[in-house]
């Protein structure tokens, strides 16, 4: 029997194996933080070991940093300390490092894929559960906790119990103004939270291959909202073109080697997945949240559910809990409500692309005046580049905010947070309760639903305008 | 890491599911740069309300959480697990964990046990009648015990001697260490390197 995409790269990284314990996989890139690297450092301090491989491993800051006025010292004496470690850290041990004010520098998921570090075929971690990002390089990446990034940094391993396998399959030409964000809030609220427990989730389909990098990305990303550690996509033309010339993209021979071997990087055709799932595109539309987990969305065109129409207990229970702390009333249309913040930014539509789809609704518009609008480049490298294609003008003529780099506002670590009861349409990847400030309300949208939404005031997609 | 064979306690019944890593611990709460002292993010936005369930008396000595379906979602954070640790919680119960979130609690010795979602409710109506139910998590046994019931739990063997006998896994990994170094001279020349920096 054939191979599913994954259990081939898996296979390709089994460094040590025995019956009975988990796999020893071995980790091509290791990528580091300032929240989740700490305690993993000073582990490796006490029982005084090192870092194994230095050259498969990189730091960069994000969580914590601020938006505005990087060049002064953090404000916040605790993120500064957190920062600090990390800088210090990286010099005791040899790791690189990019830090604040550094071309380099930005949310670690954006930076590994624009330094060409992100490949087909690779392991990759880091302490972060949007790890699955990379993914979509056709890699099996995956988040992990601070004890596991002190094993990766002592043993450049990790033991791992073998995951099932889910093919998602979304076939058929996306309508207009549906993007991956649409497709992957659809699938988690089709899914659930828990859908994808337990397994890697290979997504496939014509839809899929249609997508851009970027795209691919988004979709890979959220794969943690359905439950699943890791998400992936075939590598094809598109994943190789983009890789191409990335300052750690292979080189000469090197170059040819990679895409004999990445070519061979698919799903086997008789390879049976452990579960399967089918989309069709030309049934999704713009898609929203409206409660406090990423399962909890629906199409912008209809209204606010009524938690008596759930019929399982649990769920009509959670969506009663959503709407109280959401501030909502059943059966409202989703397009009559009107936020007060938007957030354009994060490992999930951070990107440039991301940034030229909501400039381009922008653009020779003003925002609402009732709200405030949030442009955080997911690194410096993309603000660099935005900034280059003009988009900064965009935004800041439409009366937006244009920040520096970092995660900003979707996890509100630094000063970017919601007000208690505030409201915002984000394009960030969850809408727990206060996650973007205690009391905050996050509705998850697309950068084109955000843009659009900035216009209006009220939740919309660019149709609307 | 302590070694986990059997504890017993009383347990506080969350009746919530998803409950995701941002509200077992905030991300304002995690600017720590150690393992201790996460316990005062524990739940922070709900435990400003006296009517939550860890603010009642009855059950301030509890050291077993009985917690709704897809515990632990969300993010890597294992501040979550130091936090339940910190607190004073030895073992949580529920009828599903998000996988990042069990992981880490395996690595730290604090007991994720998972029941099916009618011995929760069992547990949940017999904790809230009578806060000083004791309840036993026998991970040798593989089972939870209360009065006279007793749920059977599933755990794989390996995870169960580890956290038995509280091994640390990077020890048990360097035994195999020098399958490593053969793994790494087999590594095709192509895959990318972090160091020297190439711009």
């Amino acid at each position: 029997m054939g191979k599913t995409l994954a259990e081939k790269i898996w296979a390709d990284h089994v460094a040590h194996s025995a019956p009975g314990e988990p796999d020893l996989i071995y980790i091509d890139l290791h990528l580091l933080h300032e929240v989740t690297s700490p305690q993993a450092f000073d582990g490796l301090r006490l029982a005084g070991r090192k870092v194994r491989r230095t050259d498969l491993t990189i730091a960069t800051e994000d969580h914590n940093t601020p938006t505005l006025n990087i060049d002064k010292p953090i404000a916040d004496p605790v993120s500064k300390l957190q920062v600090d470690t990390l800088r210090k850290n990286a010099a005791e041990f040899g790791v690189r490092i990019h830090s604040l004010g550094d071309a380099e520098q930005g949310i670690v998921h954006v930076v590994g894929p624009q330094l060409g570090l992100s490949q087909p075929g690779m392991t990759i971690v880091c302490g972060d559960s949007h790890t699955s990002t990379h993914g979509a390089f056709g890699a099996l990446a995956f988040g992990i906790g601070t004890s596991e990034v002190e094993h990766v940094l002592a043993t450049q391993t990790l033991p791992l119990v073998r995951p099932k396998t889910m093919a998602i399959n979304v076939d058929g030409t996306l309508p207009a103004g549906v993007t991956a964000k649409d497709i992957i809030l659809a699938i988690i609220a089709q899914i659930g939270t828990g859908g994808g427990q337990g397994y890697v989730i290979e997504y496939r389909g014509s839809a899929i291959r249609a997508l851009s990098m970027e795209g691919r990305m988004t979709i890979c990303n959220m794969s943690i909202e359905a439950g699943a550690r890791a998400g992936l996509i075939a590598p094809d033309e598109t994943t190789f073109a983009y890789v191409k010339g990335k300052p750690h993209a292979p080189e000469g021979a090197d170059w040819d080697d990679a895409i004999a071997y990445w070519k061979t990087l698919k799903s086997d055709d008789d390879a049976k997945f452990d579960k399967e799932i089918t989309l069709k595109a030309e049934d999704l539309a713009p898609f929203v949240t409206w409660g406090t987990n990423p399962g909890q969305g629906a199409p912008l065109n209809s209204n606010v559910p009524n938690p008596a129409d759930f019929s399982n207990p649990e769920d009509k229970g959670a969506a009663e809990r959503a709407l109280t702390y959401m501030g909502l009333t059943a059966g409202t249309p989703l397009k009559s409500i009107k936020v007060d913040t938007i957030f354009l930014g994060s490992c999930t539509n951070g990107r440039i692309e991301d940034l030229r789809a909501a400039a381009a609704v922008i653009k020779g518009k003003k925002i609402n005046k009732d709200l405030r609008m949030l442009v955080v480049p997911g690194s410096a490298r993309v603000r660099l580049q935005a900034e280059q294609e003009g988009l900064d003008k965009v935004f800041l003529d439409a009366g937006a905010e244009w920040r520096n780099a970092g995660c900003s506002m979707c996890l509100g670590m630094n000063p970017d947070q919601l007000a208690v009861g505030e409201r915002s349409a984000s394009t960030s990847n969850r809408n727990f309760e206060g996650r973007q400030g205690k009391g905050g309300r996050t509705h998850l949208v697309s950068p084109l639903v955000a843009a659009a939404t900035a216009i209006r005031g009220t939740l919309s997609s660019p149709a609307d305008l | 890491m302590d070694k986990f064979i059997s504890h017993t306690g009383t347990a506080v019944p969350l009746r919530r599911s998803n409950v995701d890593t941002d509200q077992i611990i905030p991300a304002v709460y995690l600017k720590r740069v150690t393992k201790s002292g996460f316990e005062d993010g524990l739940f922070a936005a709900w435990r400003s309300d006296p009517e939550f369930v860890l603010n009642k008396p009855a059950y301030k000595s509890a050291t077993i959480l009985v917690a709704g379906a897809d515990f632990g979602t969300g993010s890597s954070r294992e501040h979550a697990v130091w936090a339940l640790q910190n607190y004073g919680f030895k073992a949580v119960i529920s009828s599903r964990f998000a996988d990042i979130f069990r992981g880490n609690s395996q690595k730290g010795g604090l007991l994720t046990v998972v029941l099916p979602e009618a011995d929760v409710e069992k547990i949940w109506a017999a904790i809230e009648s009578d806060p000083t139910t004791e309840v036993t998590v026998d991970l040798e046994a593989k089972n939870v015990r209360m009065g006279n019931d007793v749920f059977a739990f599933e755990i794989d063997d390996y995870t169960r001697w580890r956290l038995m006998e509280g091994l640390d896994d990077i020890g048990l990994t360097l035994k195999s260490i020098d399958d490593v170094s053969a793994f790494e001279k087999s590594r095709a020349s192509f895959k990318p390197k972090t160091l020297p920096i190439r711009s």
